[in-house]
């Protein structure tokens, strides 16, 4: 396509993602647009300028995904309503539930792992479930290719380890080798950010749970203590915990790791009260 | 480096649109209903809530409000209005509707540019006003855009089908309960042969 004036582009479309790393190189504070669904919100209400913009829709290594041995690689640019294919749900049914949770089909069409990843928002709906399964961020730039643990990408609310002209790539997970579970309070069932959410993620093979909660606390949180009791209560030969009342001494374990705030959608006891449950309902969906 | 200047192409209802002087972070619904004269789809929320906006870009239900328009360029953007024209087996813009849909006194003629857009009904768009899935009709394009992308994937979807597929668009008045008779409208009447 033809460029007009200097000074009259709006939107880089690269169809390469070289093409995209030195456009971002060459200038850092690019605008990075991959679904759009929470930049667009801000550029509609006037909160965000949009002067340059570096628009991923048609950069095709970020999209789709492939297995590495027991490591799947999901592009950074797979929507919601890809994680729902049925081939790469049942390698990560974590994610496909998480998926599902997001928004509305208009927004599952549009929206990426990417971009919530980028976003890093404390409500983000992957966010959980890539925490509990210890995912990596593959990122890049001009000047090579990283990879972060989960833990260290997300540094805060809406912050990341992101350097000045790197993209997210990709993130890596381990396939699955047992039940994962999201569930999510908000308002309604659709169309709605999480008030409080819980991963729970068995792996059978290394005989332990992994647990995250989102909308909590600044980034996913996990409690390793309690991960570790609770791994410890279960029957490995079958993957079920030993006793019923279990899941009720998790839940009320991980209640007490939330850091939960009082905010406009919910107050922080809600909130605590809402993690013991979901924790207490994933245990008993996942190992019950 | 493809970089889309101001002044850019869009290909809508199957019609390629010179969209002209755009300014920095217009979307694709305010192009669309502001630069383009398709004031089909509705702008209420802006923020992806309502689903008033439903369009397809390349084949995929999206919210026109959440899209930048100058990155859409080079897609294939249906909006309501092209709907009809875009139906398996539709006739020109006379079109085939029955009863509801073209007895309505207006006249068509028999060519095919771009401002018959929209002149004909869908079977989803009939089904809507036969089942009084209309009331004060700000959401039904995006209704009806949607119901047309979940038909064209799930010809006899189930009730859980019907209302995930629905739960991006907001309707104040009619209580959804007549949006998913007209929906069960369509389907029995495309088991039975209906034209769409």
């Amino acid at each position: 396509m033809k460029v007009g004036n200097s000074g009259d582009v709006t939107v880089l479309t690269p169809t390469g993602l070289d093409e995209a790393l030195r456009a971002l190189a060459d200038d850092p504070t690019t605008t990075v647009l991959a679904g759009g669904t929470d930049l667009m919100v801000a550029v509609n209400a006037g909160r965000h300028r949009a002067d340059r913009v570096l628009s991923l829709r048609r950069v095709a290594e970020l999209r789709g995904w492939r297995r590495e041995g027991d490591e799947l690689v999901v592009g950074a640019g797979t929507t919601y309503s890809a994680l729902l294919d049925d081939e790469l749900a049942r390698l990560a049914p974590g994610l496909a539930q998480a998926a599902r949770t997001v928004g509305s089909p208009q927004i599952r069409n549009a929206g990426t792992v990417g971009g919530n990843l980028g976003t890093a928002s404390p409500a983000g709906d992957t966010l959980p479930v890539l925490a509990a399964l210890d995912a990596r961020v593959e990122v890049a730039s001009t000047g090579g290719r990283r990879t972060i643990p989960l833990d260290h990408f997300l540094t805060g609310p809406k912050a990341t380890a992101l350097a000045p002209g790197e993209l997210v790539v990709a993130v890596r997970v381990p396939v699955a080798s047992g039940p994962q579970e999201y569930l999510k309070i908000g308002v309604r069932n659709a169309m709605v950010i999480a008030v409080a959410s819980c991963a729970l993620v068995v792996d059978r093979t290394r005989r332990r749970v992994a647990c995250a909660l989102g909308s909590v606390g600044p980034v996913p949180i996990r409690d390793r203590r309690t991960e570790a009791w609770l791994s410890s209560q279960v029957d490995w030969r079958t993957a079920r915990v030993r006793n019923a009342t279990v899941a009720e001494r998790f839940g009320m374990h991980m209640a007490s790791a939330a850091q939960a705030i009082d905010d406009h959608r919910a107050p922080a006891g809600y909130r605590r009260h809402a993690v013991s449950v979901l924790a207490r309902r994933a245990v008993e969906r996942a190992l019950g | 480096m493809n970089a889309v200047p101001s002044t850019f192409s869009l290909r809508v209802n199957g019609v390629e649109r010179q969209v002209e002087d755009t300014r920095p972070g217009e979307s694709l619904l305010f192009v669309l209903r502001e630069r383009l004269g398709l004031p089909g789809s509705k702008n209420a929320c802006e923020q992806g809530e309502c689903g008033s906006c439903s369009v397809l870009v390349d084949g995929e239900l999206v919210c026109a409000c959440l899209e930048l328009a100058a990155a859409v360029a080079g897609c294939d953007v249906v909006t309501v209005e092209g709907l009809a024209r875009r139906a398996p087996g539709a006739a020109g813009p006379t079109g085939d509707a029955p009863a509801n849909g073209s007895d309505d006194g207006v006249h068509r003629d028999e060519h095919d540019d771009h401002d018959d857009l929209g002149d004909t009904l869908t079977d989803v768009q009939r089904a809507m006003v036969e089942a009084g899935g209309v009331q004060c009709g700000f959401c039904t394009p995006g209704f009806v855009v949607a119901i047309d992308r979940l038909l064209e994937r799930e010809p006899a979807p189930t009730p859980v089908q019907v209302r995930e597929a629905l739960a991006g668009n907001l309707c104040r008045c009619t209580g959804y309960g007549r949006i998913v008779a007209a929906i069960e409208a369509v389907v029995r009447g495309r088991s039975e042969g209906a034209p769409p």
